[in-house]
């Protein structure tokens, strides 16, 4: 399997940055967390000058440079550093009683309108046109655009079943005004809102992720590391510099499914829960065939709906710096937390707060070199004790398919908060380097393209749906950045779209390669 | 408690929030429906609501909804001609003038559609519909119970083609609506069973359009505890709480257009040890307490979040969720042999005789009470 060299992992959190150096065969050489800063690049160059230095490997040695990051999610919630969109449609006079960006929270739509048009165009679901598609008219609102814009967003009505017309549309548009132009059928499924808002989120985080990758390059080539870039997406997988420019909302949500995706490494266990324990909160993901378990709900990004799929999480208000308050049976562990503070503010580093992780230390269920020993009278010991496991047994129940014991892989800097079993769990794993499991999981790096097409079962047999979505996903696998020999379809899911006559369909199918 | 006088754009989530608790898990997503209508009132002004009892001999109440596949209509979403387009379709086949508008459906996303298409036409909308929840079929209303048919149609699609029909009976009205709803493309915006005043005031549900909203606003209301909440939605609903638990096995198939399957849930709380089953085709339909009947059809069955009391849909149903499950009363004309006939579990294929929910809450209660002795 060798690719020659090492990799670098990089995960950006809300609250840490951590980066893990991983050998040729994908072994642990070291890890390092360093505070996430306001400019994430600062933060990001720290941890690599850290990581270098501690592990002692030689800047040409590393080959690739994974990145998984929030800058793109940041700049939609704050509103900061979009591009200015130019909306199109195409599907008029259908549609009309619901133009773009309705609904849209008025700052965010603000930054990133620079004008929109309802167009002739688009097809029903049986392919058959709703009205012709007009380029004069298209020509006619580029000129209006001209100068007004920095990106276009094209989506036309039914392109998941007829994706042609929204490519010769973005041929125009892309001539007329110079400027990159995103395509609806190349980022969403069957949903004419959601998929719309998906793409325009897409055309204006382009700039976004242009000045990102630029300063992640010259922070890399200025420590003389001449790797390949990659960024991590939201499905656990990679994607090439070249296609995370053209599909930049595709990093929005990697964190939560670096991390799954990190500690199923470090177990080697392909099913099961992974309970990453940080600071203020637990995350609970389910681990299916090695990836995450994807939620069924659309989610909404920055007050706006989509419907990207992400990682199916619970998030519970109990971490190490939890704090613990009241007594008896008004004992309570955390939501409130000492947070990145924890190393001056817990019992157990000098501090006055009580926490988790003092309640842990005292337990006997860890220990922390240098720390002072943590007295406390038995039965607030007892109390807190009951409510961390209580807590982290609930989440585990909440998550978990099915009655079975299921095992669970803890991870994440808070990790030794746990109590050494729980109920409802088979076995409870605890790997190492499990502090910087995300970063581990950024690094992992499988590459894979995924397709969502409806097709009419009239029109088209079964088995030729399946292959050409499949065909697809093979196809956008490979320009994502897998090597061609190495891709193969991982999974294929079919969704009948409900009463529509003849049969649709829509296939989803997902196929991942090797870099 | 006075009803809604005037619906505002601040009124639209409320309303669809709480028709999808009256949609029973089906309904179809009112998010289109609610955009639709916010961006109508904002543009052009609020809906004045007139309450059923309001309307007499000289009105003409058109009910309008879309007909269709709910995946279709969230693609191929609506013109913004459509609903005047149905509206001067109707008058010009029926020569009368549309006075107020109505919901036919007030489960999920046909609950919106009259309030955007009498903002767009300037017309009030009626407190009221005639299914009370929601319903797969067109002739499963109460003025198909009282004996009125669906009366002359009209269809619109987004091109603006237009179909009228007179068809002699209510089923079939649905079959050639059905029909000319895939030539439009698979969704199409329809009006049927309209009436003067006088007919629909007696054959329509009153009060249906102020209760979503007061179940919305219960739900939306950040003030309220969880178990208040829940507590709040039993009483608005003369209401039963059938189950407390979690889901342990989920079957779900999409087969002939219909969302069909079943849930298993585990109990907890006071109803730890005990489970329930709840079995759906598109709408909750029939749920058993440890192989024991608790609801079934025509009375209405919702699935709430346990901590938020969000109704959850039977597309969002996921292993692991934990769920509160509540029965409500239908209006008394569903429970009419007639009524049981139309939408009663044998209609949908289940064997069971259909009991009222109170009843058979009470039986259970009485059990209950019987062992605890």
């Amino acid at each position: 399997m060798s690719t020659g060299g090492y990799r670098l992992g990089i995960d950006v959190g809300g609250t840490n940055t951590d980066a893990a150096l991983l050998d040729e065969d994908l072994r642990v050489v070291g890890s390092v967390k360093t505070p996430t800063t306001a400019d994430t690049g600062e933060g990001v160059e720290r941890a690599i000058d850290l990581l270098l230095e501690r592990t002692g490997c030689p800047p040409e040695a590393i080959a690739h440079a994974m990145l998984g990051t929030t800058h793109c999610t940041n700049a939609i919630v704050q509103r900061r550093g979009l591009g200015r969109v130019g909306v199109i449609r195409l599907g008029a006079p259908a549609t009309t009683s619901v133009p773009p960006l309705e609904g849209w929270p008025g700052e965010l739509r603000t930054a990133v309108e620079g004008g929109s048009a309802m167009l002739p165009g688009g097809h029903e679901i049986d392919g058959r046109p709703i009205t012709e598609f007009d380029p004069a008219a298209l020509a006619r609102t580029c000129e209006r655009l001209r100068g007004e814009v920095d990106a276009v967003a094209i989506t036309g009505v039914f392109s998941p079943v007829v994706p042609e017309q929204e490519r010769q549309a973005a041929r125009i548009a892309a001539e007329l005004l110079g400027v990159p132009v995103s395509v609806s059928a190349e980022i969403g499924a069957v949903g004419l809102l959601e998929r719309e808002n998906a793409t325009i989120l897409n055309a204006a985080l382009r700039s976004t992720l242009d000045s990102m990758s630029r300063g992640f390059s010259r922070a890399l080539q200025a420590r003389g590391v001449t790797a390949q870039i990659w960024f991590g997406q939201n499905d656990g997988t990679l994607m090439s510099l070249d296609y995370a420019r053209r599909f930049p909302v595709l990093t929005i949500g990697c964190g939560p499914t670096n991390s799954i995706r990190g500690a199923a490494h470090l177990s080697r266990m392909t099913d099961g829960l992974v309970m990453d324990i940080g600071g203020t909160t637990t995350d609970i993901g389910v681990l299916t065939g090695g990836f995450p378990r994807q939620s069924a709900q659309a989610v909404d990004i920055g007050g706006i709906r989509t419907n990207f799929r992400m990682p199916d999480v619970l998030a519970t208000g109990l971490g190490g710096g939890s704090v613990v308050h009241g007594s008896g049976r008004d004992l309570q562990v955390g939501p409130g937390s000492v947070g990145y503070r924890i190393t001056s503010a817990a019992l157990a580093f000098g501090g006055e707060t009580l926490t988790a992780t003092d309640v842990a230390l005292a337990s006997g269920w860890a220990q922390i070199p240098g720390t002072r020993p943590v007295t406390l009278d038995a039965a607030t010991l007892e109390a807190a004790r009951e409510r961390i496991r209580a807590g982290l047994e609930d989440a585990v129940d909440r998550m978990k398919p099915d009655a079975a014991p299921i095992d669970v892989v803890l991870v994440g800097g808070g990790a030794l908060i746990a109590p050494p079993e729980l109920d409802g769990v088979a076995r409870l794993v605890r790997p190492e380097h499990a502090g910087a499991a995300n970063a581990i999981g950024a690094a992992l790096g499988d590459i894979a393209g995924q397709a969502e097409q409806t097709f009419q079962l009239t029109e088209t047999p079964h088995r030729e749906a399946v292959a050409r979505a499949g065909a697809v996903a093979t196809e956008r696998a490979v320009a994502a950045g897998a090597r061609p020999g190495t891709v193969r379809i991982a999974a294929i899911e079919e969704v009948p779209l409900a009463y529509s006559a003849g049969g649709a369909v829509t296939i989803r199918a997902r196929a991942v390669g090797s870099l | 408690m006075s009803g809604l006088q005037r619906i505002g754009t601040a009124d639209i989530e409320p309303i669809a929030l709480g028709a999808t608790l009256l949609g029973t898990g089906g309904g179809g997503d009112p998010h289109v429906g609610a955009l639709t209508a916010r961006r109508l009132i904002r543009e052009r002004g609020e809906v004045p609501v007139r309450p059923a009892e309001s309307l007499t001999a000289e009105d003409f109440v058109v009910p309008i909804g879309m007909i269709g596949a709910p995946s279709v209509a969230n693609e191929s979403i609506a013109s913004l001609d459509e609903f005047t387009g149905v509206l001067d379709a109707l008058r010009e086949a029926t020569g009368r003038v549309p006075t107020a508008l109505m919901p036919i459906e007030i489960g999920g996303g046909n609950s919106l559609v009259p309030i955007a298409a009498a903002a767009a036409a300037g017309l009030p909308v009626v407190d009221a519909d005639a299914m009370g929840r929601a319903f797969p079929e067109a002739q499963m209303v109460t003025f198909h119970l009282a004996g009125y048919g669906p009366g002359t149609a009209a269809m619109v699609d987004h091109l603006g083609n237009r179909v009228v029909l007179d068809a002699v009976s209510g089923p079939w009205s649905e079959r050639l609506a059905r029909a000319v709803t895939v030539e439009m493309g698979g969704t199409a915006t329809m009006c049927d069973y309209a009436y003067p005043g006088d007919v629909t005031r007696e054959c329509a549900i009153p009060g249906t359009l102020s209760l979503a909203h007061s179940l919305g606003k219960a739900l939306t209301d950040n003030d309220v505890r969880g178990g208040e909440r829940l507590q709040g939605l039993l009483r608005r609903l003369d209401g039963h709480l059938l189950f407390e638990g979690k889901i342990v096995h989920l079957d779900r198939r999409f087969s002939a257009g219909f969302t069909r399957g079943e849930a298993q849930l585990e109990g907890l709380g006071d109803h730890r040890g005990q489970e329930l089953t709840i079995r759906f085709q598109n709408e909750f339909l029939i749920a058993h307490r440890d192989g024991a009947l608790a609801a079934v059809t025509p009375d209405l069955i919702a699935v709430l979040d346990q901590v938020t009391s969000a109704p959850v849909t039977t597309e969002n149903l996921a292993y692991g969720a934990r769920v509160h499950v509540i029965a409500m009363p239908c209006d008394e004309r569903w429970r009419t042999p007639r009524g049981i006939a139309e939408a009663g579990p044998a209609h949908f294929g289940y064997q069971e005789e259909y009991r009222p929910v109170e009843e058979l809450a009470g039986t259970a209660a009485m059990s209950t009470r019987q062992e605890a002795r």
